[in-house]
C-alpha cells in the first residue's frame, strides 16, 4: 500500500538520508529507528509530501495520507470538541462517537485546550488521527509526553482500529510501542558528507 | 474552507484573538489627527479622505502577522498543508477571515469617524463604498505578505515594509474616490479601478500565497 523506492531526502539543501526503499503492505506498520538527528523527521516530512525528495519515489493511494508532527496543531483558545470537529470538517468526516473513550478524552470534551496538560494535549493531537479517516499515517514520535497508560491506549487504537481496518503507519519512535511491526534502522542510510546538494538553496 | 474560516473567526473573538484591536487603533489614530492639526475645520475636511484611508491601511497592517504565524508555531499549518484542503483555499479563507475581523468593522466605523474629521456630507457614501471595495484587497495582499514572512522571528516589521508599498494603488484610488465625492466630482473611475485591483488580488494572490507557504514549510 505504501511503496518507497530509492528515496533521498534533504534538510536545508543537504542530503541526510540516501537510497531508502521499503514496502508497507496494508494492515502493517513500520517503525523507524535511529539516533537523534539521523533524519527521521525529514524522512517523514518527505513521505508526507511537505518537502520534495531529492531522488526516488513515494507511492501511496492519493488522498489517503496524513501526517502527525511533533507539534499537535491544537488551538489553545478552542475547546477539545471544537479542535476535533475542525479537523473532522476539514477532512469531510463525521466525529465518531467512540473517539472520546478511545483516547480517554470523555471528561475533557468541554475543556479549553489551553488548560490541558502536555500529555492530554498529545492525546487530543492523536485523536485527530482517529477522526480524519486516513489510511496512510506518518507519525513523528507520537508518544512524546504520554504516560504508560496512554501509550497503551494509543497502541491499542493503532493495532485494533487502524491497522486492523487495512491502514498502514510509518512511525518514528524511540520507545517500545508494544505493537508487532518490523523495524527499520536508518543509520546505514546516512548520506555521505560529500554527496551533492539541492539546487534551490536560494529559497531556503 | 468554511471550517477554516469559522475556526479563524472563532479564534479571533476568543480571548487573545485580537478582534477589535485594529478597529480601536483606527479609532485612536483618527481621533489623534484633529488634536494634532488643531481646530481648523476646513483643513480637516480637506485631508479627511487621506487620513481615513491611511489609518485603515495601518489598522489592517496590525493584525497581519498573526495570520499564519500562530498556525506555523503550533504546527497546524503543516497539518493543514497535508490535509485535503488545498493551500490556495486556506489562503483565501485566511484572507476572508482577516477581512471580516478587520476590514469590515473598519468600513462600518469609518463614516462615524468621518464626522469627527468634518468630512463633506456628499463624500460619506463614497467613503463607505471605497472602503468596501478596497479593504478586501488589503487583507489579501497582507495574507500574501504574511506567508512570505511566516517562518521568520520578528517578521512583523519586515512584513510592514513588504506590504505597505503594495498597498499604494489601493490607497491612491480609494482616497481619490472619496476626495472626488467630497468635491462633487464623479468618482466612478476611481471606484472601478479600486474594484479591479481587489478582483485582481483575489484572482492571483491565493496561488502566490500557497506557493510561498509551500516553500516556507520545507
Amino acid at each position: 500500500m505504501l511503496r518507497v523506492s530509492n528515496v533521498t531526502c534533504a534538510r536545508g539543501g543537504i542530503p541526510v538520508l540516501s537510497d531508502i526503499s521499503f514496502d508497507v503492505p496494508a494492515g502493517q506498520a513500520l517503525i523507524l529507528r535511529g539516533p537523534n538527528g539521523i533524519g527521521k523527521t525529514t524522512l517523514l516530512r518527505t513521505l508526507a509530501g511537505l518537502q520534495p525528495a531529492l531522488a526516488g519515489e513515494v507511492d501511496h493511494p492519493t488522498d489517503e495520507a496524513a501526517y502527525a508532527s511533533h507539534a499537535d496543531g491544537i488551538k489553545t483558545a478552542l475547546s477539545v470538541t471544537e479542535n476535533l470537529t475542525f479537523w473532522a470538517d476539514v477532512y469531510g468526516q463525521p466525529v465518531p462517537d467512540d473517539i472520546w473513550d478511545t483516547f480517554d478524552l470523555a471528561d475533557l470534551r468541554e475543556r479549553i485546550a489551553g488548560t490541558l496538560s502536555a500529555g492530554q494535549k498529545r492525546r487530543l493531537g492523536l485523536a485527530r488521527l482517529g477522526v480524519i479517516g486516513r489510511k496512510v499515517l506518518f507519525l513523528d514520535e507520537p508518544t512524546v509526553s504520554l504516560d504508560g497508560f496512554s501509550v497503551r491506549l494509543f497502541a491499542d487504537w493503532l493495532q485494533n482500529k487502524h491497522l486492523a481496518s487495512g491502514g498502514v503507519a510509518v512511525i518514528a519512535t524511540h520507545i517500545d510501542l508494544g505493537i508487532t511491526a518490523p523495524e527499520l534502522d536508518l543509520t546505514p542510510f546516512k548520506s555521505a558528507p560529500e554527496a551533492g546538494g539541492a539546487t534551490d538553496e536560494a529559497f531556503l | 474552507m468554511i471550517a477554516l474560516l469559522l475556526r479563524d473567526l472563532r479564534l479571533a473573538v476568543r480571548a487573545g484573538g485580537g478582534f477589535g484591536l485594529g478597529l480601536a487603533f483606527f479609532l485612536i489614530v483618527v481621533v489623534l489627527v484633529p488634536l494634532g492639526v488643531g481646530p481648523q475645520t476646513e483643513l480637516l475636511s480637506r485631508i479627511a479622505p487621506g487620513i481615513l484611508w491611511v489609518a485603515s491601511l495601518l489598522a489592517a497592517l496590525l493584525s497581519l502577522d498573526r495570520i499564519f504565524a500562530l498556525d506555523f508555531e503550533d504546527g497546524s499549518l503543516g497539518l493543514l498543508a497535508t490535509s485535503p484542503l488545498p493551500l490556495e483555499g486556506a489562503a483565501l479563507a485566511k484572507a476572508l477571515a482577516h477581512w471580516i475581523t478587520t476590514g469590515l468593522p473598519l468600513t462600518l466605523a469609518a463614516p462615524a469617524l468621518g464626522f469627527l474629521l468634518s468630512l463633506a456630507p456628499e463624500a460619506y457614501k463614497y467613503l463607505l463604498l471605497s472602503l468596501l471595495l478596497g479593504s478586501p484587497a488589503l487583507s489579501m495582499i497582507g495574507t500574501f505578505g504574511a506567508a512570505l514572512t511566516v517562518g521568520l522571528r520578528r517578521g512583523g516589521l519586515l512584513l510592514s515594509l513588504l506590504v505597505l508599498p503594495l498597498y499604494v494603488p489601493t490607497l491612491i484610488f480609494g482616497a481619490e474616490a472619496v476626495r472626488r465625492g467630497a468635491d462633487g466630482l464623479d468618482p466612478t473611475g476611481a471606484l472601478i479601478l479600486l474594484g479591479v485591483i481587489t478582483a485582481g488580488c483575489f484572482a492571483v494572490l491565493p496561488f502566490a500565497t500557497a506557493a510561498t507557504l509551500r516553500i516556507n514549510l520545507r
